[in-house]
C-alpha cells in the first residue's frame, strides 16, 4: 500500500490489516505514555485546503503518538489564497521534507491526482476530496462497528470483518464522502448497507450501488438494523431546494425522540447510532439520540486517532 | 504576380480516390487540370512535381465547422498560425473559428481580423464564426448582417462554450440569419441543469462524487430548438451532440422535415465517462463524455446520416489549464491532427462507413452547412485542388508533444491509432507532404 486514496480500491485483506493495527494502536492510547517511536524522525505534513480542525487534529495526534514530526499547512492566509497551485503546494512541502501528504481538499480527486501525477513522491493519506471519498473516516466508522459487533458476537474482533452486520445510513448522501467511503469499505466487509434519503439527496446512478436504498426512515429502523450512522445536513443544502425546510427534514429524516423510543420498544439493545460529526442536534439528530447510551460518537473520535496511526504507520514503515 | 508567387504543379500518381481504384491526379493552378490517364498526359504534367500516391487514398480537403483557434486573446493556448498548421497536417483545408475569443468575434472587425490572420498563415481556409449575442453574454445580439457582409463573409453563428438559452432570443438569431442565408450553430445546454457540472451525470459520477452534467440538459435545448427553427422555418445546426436522446430528438425532426444538421467529435465517437475514474482533466470536456451507450448511438447515428458532419470541437488549453484538480481545470481537447485517426478507427474500422462516407463528413456536408463555396468539392476536372492524401494502413502512437499545436490536451496519448496525412493540397498550393509541413499559400495566389 502506497497511498490510500479510496476504499473502493481497497481490498478486505488491507482493510482488516489496516482495523487489526489499529487494535494494537489503540492499547497505546490507553497507557500512562501514549507515544511508540514507531516514526521517529519521518515527517508528516497536513495540508488542508478546507477547515476540518477535527479532522486535521485527529491526524496530528496520530502522527505526535507515532513520534512522527508533523507539519501543518492551512491553505487559508496561506499562498494558496494568492493562487498557489496544488502542484507547487506540494512540492513545496516535499521540498520542506514530508514524507506523507494528509490532503484535505474541497476538489473531488484532489488526493488521486498528488498520488497519481508525478508531481511529489510522498506517501498521500487522503483526508476527505470533495464529495468522493473519506477513507479514514470510514475505516474508524468500520473500527467502531466491529468492536460493537464482536461483543454482541462475543468474539475477539482481530481478524475479522462485520459479516452478517447490517448498517443503515442516513441522510444527505449525494455530498457525502463519508457515505460512499462507508459504502465500499462496509460492503468489502461483508457488511449489509442500506442509504436513507430523500429522493434529491441521492445521486443519480445509486441505483447501481451494492445497497437497498429507502426513502423511508421507519421503514429501514423496523427491519432491526445493528446500526444506524446519521449524516451530518450541511446548512447550504437548505437554500438549493433538496428539502421543503429543515423541520421537514428533521420530521422524516431526522433520528429524534420518538425514532429511539422505538428501537426501545422493539426490544432492539444492541443497535447503536453513529455520527462523524460535527452534529447538528435537533435537525439531523436530537440530543436525547445524541446523548443516549446507543451513541458512539465519542467512540468513534478516539478511535479515529488509532485508525490514522495505523494508517500512516503501514503507509511511512515499509512493513507491507 | 511574380512567378514564385504561382502555384506548383502536382501530378498525383496511383492516388485512390475516395478508397476506389488508383488513378492519377494533375493540379495546376489551384485546381483540378486533369483526372486518369489525362493527367499524365497533359503537357502541363511536363514540369509537375510527381507525388507517388501509390497505396493512398485522396479525399476531398477536410471542413471543420468547430475550431478553437484562441486567437486574438488567448495566444498562450493557439494561434491562427499554430491551430492551421495543426489543421494542415491534419488533413484540413478550411477551418471554421470558434466566436469565443477575446474579444469576441461579435463585430466585423473581430471577425475581419481573424480572417485576415488566416489569409497571412496561409495554411487552410480560416472562416470566422461571429457571435450570436454580444460578448456571447445571451441578453442582445450582435451585429450579424454586419459581419455577414464583412470580408469575412460570416454564414455560421455561435456563442459556443455557451449556450443561447433565452428562447426569444435564440428564435429571433434563427429568424435574422435567414436575411443572409445564415445558420446559428447551438451549444445545446440549459444552463440551471448544469450549475457546476463536471461530468456526465450517472454512473461514474456517482462514485467519484463530481457534479453530474445530465443528458437532459443537452437534450432540452435540442428539442426546444428544433421546434423553433420549424415555427421560423430557419436553419438549426446542433454542435457536438453528445447523448443518445439527442440523437433520437434530431431523427424525429429531420423526419419532421425540419432543417437542422447536427454534428458529432470524434472524442465522443470513442471515449467514455469512464476516463474520468482516473481524475485526469485532459478528460474534461463541454460536452462531457458519456456512456458506452451513448457512444454507440452517435456511431449509429453518424452512419445513418442523422448526425451530418464531424465537427473536432478542437480545444488547445496551456499546460497549467490541465496540471490541476479536476474541478479547477478547463474543458477541452485537441483534436485537429487526431480527427481522421479517430474516425477511420470509430467509423470505418468497424464497417459503418467507407471512404466516401468520410468524405462526405468531414468535407462535403460541413462546407454545405459553413456556404463555403470552394470547399467540399467533388475530386473531379476543373474543381479547386483542395485534396488529402492518407495512408490508411499506417499506425501511429499519439504523441501529444509532437504535434503542431500548442496544446498538449489530447485525451488519446499513448493510443495507437490507424490513418496517417501523408499530403495535403489546399488550392493546389502543397501544405503537407510526406506527412510534415510544406509550404503555405502566399500572398500573391490568394488573388
Amino acid at each position: 500500500m502506497k497511498h490510500l486514496l479510496s476504499t473502493y480500491d481497497l481490498g478486505r485483506e488491507d482493510a482488516v490489516r489496516i482495523l487489526d493495527v489499529a487494535e494494537e494502536m489503540a492499547t497505546v492510547g490507553t497507557r500512562e505514555i501514549k507515544k511508540l517511536p514507531a516514526l521517529r524522525g519521518r515527517t508528516v505534513a497536513t495540508l488542508f485546503f478546507e477547515d476540518s480542525t477535527r479532522t486535521r487534529i485527529s491526524f496530528e495526534a496520530a502522527a505526535k503518538r507515532l513520534s512522527a514530526d508533523v507539519i501543518n499547512f492551512a491553505a487559508k492566509g496561506s499562498s494558496v489564497s494568492k493562487g498557489e497551485s496544488l502542484k507547487d503546494t506540494a512540492q513545496t512541502l516535499e521540498a520542506i521534507g514530508a514524507e506523507a501528504v494528509v490532503i484535505r481538499h474541497g476538489a473531488s480527486g484532489a488526493a488521486a491526482r498528488l498520488a497519481e501525477t508525478d508531481w511529489i513522491s510522498s506517501a498521500v493519506v487522503n483526508a476527505g476530496d470533495g464529495t468522493h471519498e473519506h477513507p479514514t473516516q470510514a475505516l474508524l466508522d468500520a473500527f467502531t462497528l466491529r468492536q460493537h459487533w464482536a461483543r454482541v458476537k462475543g468474539v475477539d474482533p482481530l481478524g475479522t470483518g462485520l459479516d452478517g452486520m447490517s448498517v443503515v445510513i442516513v441522510g444527505d448522501v449525494l455530498h457525502s464522502r463519508v457515505a460512499r467511503s462507508n459504502l465500499w469499505l462496509l460492503k468489502t466487509l461483508g457488511a449489509d448497507v442500506t442509504f436513507v434519503a430523500p429522493p434529491t439527496l441521492l445521486p443519480i446512478g445509486a441505483d447501481a450501488w451494492p445497497c437497498t436504498i429507502n426513502y423511508d426512515l421507519d421503514d429501514a429502523l423496523a427491519a432491526g438494523p445493528d446500526a444506524v450512522m446519521m449524516l451530518r445536513v450541511q446548512a447550504e443544502r437548505m437554500n438549493a431546494a433538496y428539502f421543503p425546510s429543515t423541520a421537514e427534514y428533521s420530521r422524516r429524516w431526522g433520528f429524534d425522540d420518538a425514532r429511539l423510543a422505538m428501537l426501545d420498544a422493539r426490544g432492539l439493545d444492541d443497535t447503536i447510532i453513529l455520527h462523524p460529526g460535527p452534529m447538528n442536534r435537533g435537525l439531523e439528530i436530537s440530543a436525547g439520540a445524541a446523548d443516549s447510551p446507543r451513541a458512539v460518537v465519542l467512540q468513534q473520535v478516539s478511535n479515529g486517532v488509532a485508525v490514522r496511526m495505523a494508517v500512516l504507520y503501514l503507509l511511512l514503515s515499509g512493513d507491507h | 504576380m511574380t512567378s514564385t508567387a504561382a502555384t506548383e504543379t502536382h501530378l498525383i500518381r496511383g492516388a485512390s480516390l475516395l478508397g476506389g481504384e488508383p488513378t492519377d491526379l494533375l493540379l495546376a493552378d489551384g485546381r483540378i487540370a486533369a483526372v486518369g490517364d489525362a493527367a499524365a498526359a497533359d503537357e502541363r504534367a511536363q514540369q509537375a512535381t510527381v507525388v507517388d500516391a501509390d497505396g493512398l487514398i485522396a479525399l476531398p480537403g477536410m471542413v471543420d465547422l468547430h475550431t478553437h483557434l484562441r486567437e486574438p486573446g488567448r495566444e498562450d493556448a493557439e494561434t491562427v498560425e499554430t491551430g492551421t498548421r495543426a489543421a494542415a497536417l491534419g488533413g484540413f483545408t478550411a477551418v471554421h473559428a470558434m466566436a469565443n475569443s477575446n474579444p469576441v468575434a461579435d463585430t466585423a472587425g473581430v471577425v475581419e481580423q481573424v480572417w485576415s490572420l488566416g489569409r497571412r498563415s496561409g495554411w487552410v481556409d480560416v472562416r470566422p464564426v461571429g457571435a450570436v449575442t454580444v460578448g456571447l453574454a445571451g441578453e442582445r445580439l450582435s451585429e450579424l448582417g454586419a459581419m455577414a457582409e464583412s470580408r469575412a463573409a460570416v454564414r455560421v453563428f455561435s456563442d459556443d462554450g455557451i449556450c443561447v438559452h433565452d428562447p426569444v432570443l435564440m428564435r429571433r438569431a434563427l429568424e435574422y440569419v435567414k436575411s443572409f442565408d445564415g445558420v446559428v450553430a447551438q451549444h445545446a445546454q440549459e444552463p440551471r441543469l448544469t450549475e457546476g457540472a463536471q461530468m456526465n451525470e450517472g454512473t461514474v459520477s456517482a462514485v467519484l462524487g463530481l457534479p453530474g452534467w445530465p443528458a437532459v440538459a443537452e437534450e432540452s435545448i435540442i428539442a426546444r430548438d428544433v421546434l423553433l427553427a420549424e415555427h421560423v422555418d430557419s436553419r438549426l445546426h446542433v454542435c457536438h451532440v453528445s447523448t443518445a436522446g439527442s440523437v433520437d430528438i434530431i431523427r424525429w425532426a429531420k423526419s419532421r422535415g425540419i432543417n437542422v444538421t447536427a454534428e458529432v467529435t470524434p472524442h465522443h465517437l470513442l471515449l467514455t465517462d469512464e476516463k474520468a475514474r482516473t481524475y485526469n482533466p485532459v478528460y474534461k470536456v463541454n460536452p462531457p463524455l458519456r456512456r458506452e451507450k451513448d457512444v454507440m448511438a452517435l456511431r449509429e447515428a453518424l452512419a445513418d446520416g442523422t448526425i451530418d458532419i464531424i465537427g473536432t470541437d478542437h480545444a488547445p488549453h496551456p499546460t497549467e489549464a490541465k496540471e490541476c484538480e479536476w474541478a479547477q481545470a478547463a474543458m477541452g481537447m485537441t483534436g485537429l491532427e487526431t480527427a481522421l485517426s479517430v474516425v477511420q478507427h470509430t467509423m470505418i474500422e468497424t464497417g459503418m462507413m467507407t471512404w466516401a462516407d468520410f468524405a462526405r463528413v468531414t468535407s462535403t456536408t460541413p462546407a454545405e452547412i459553413g456556404l463555403v463555396a470552394d470547399q467540399g468539392r467533388p475530386l473531379a476536372v476543373g474543381e479547386p485542388a483542395n485534396i488529402t492524401l492518407v495512408d490508411a494502413d499506417a499506425r501511429w502512437t499519439v504523441d501529444p508533444e509532437a504535434m503542431a499545436t500548442m496544446g498538449r490536451n489530447s485525451p488519446f496519448s499513448g493510443l495507437e491509432l490507424p490513418g496517417r496525412v501523408r499530403a495535403t493540397f489546399f488550392h493546389g498550393t502543397a501544405t503537407v507532404l510526406d506527412g510534415e509541413l510544406n509550404t503555405p499559400r502566399t500572398a500573391g495566389e490568394w488573388a
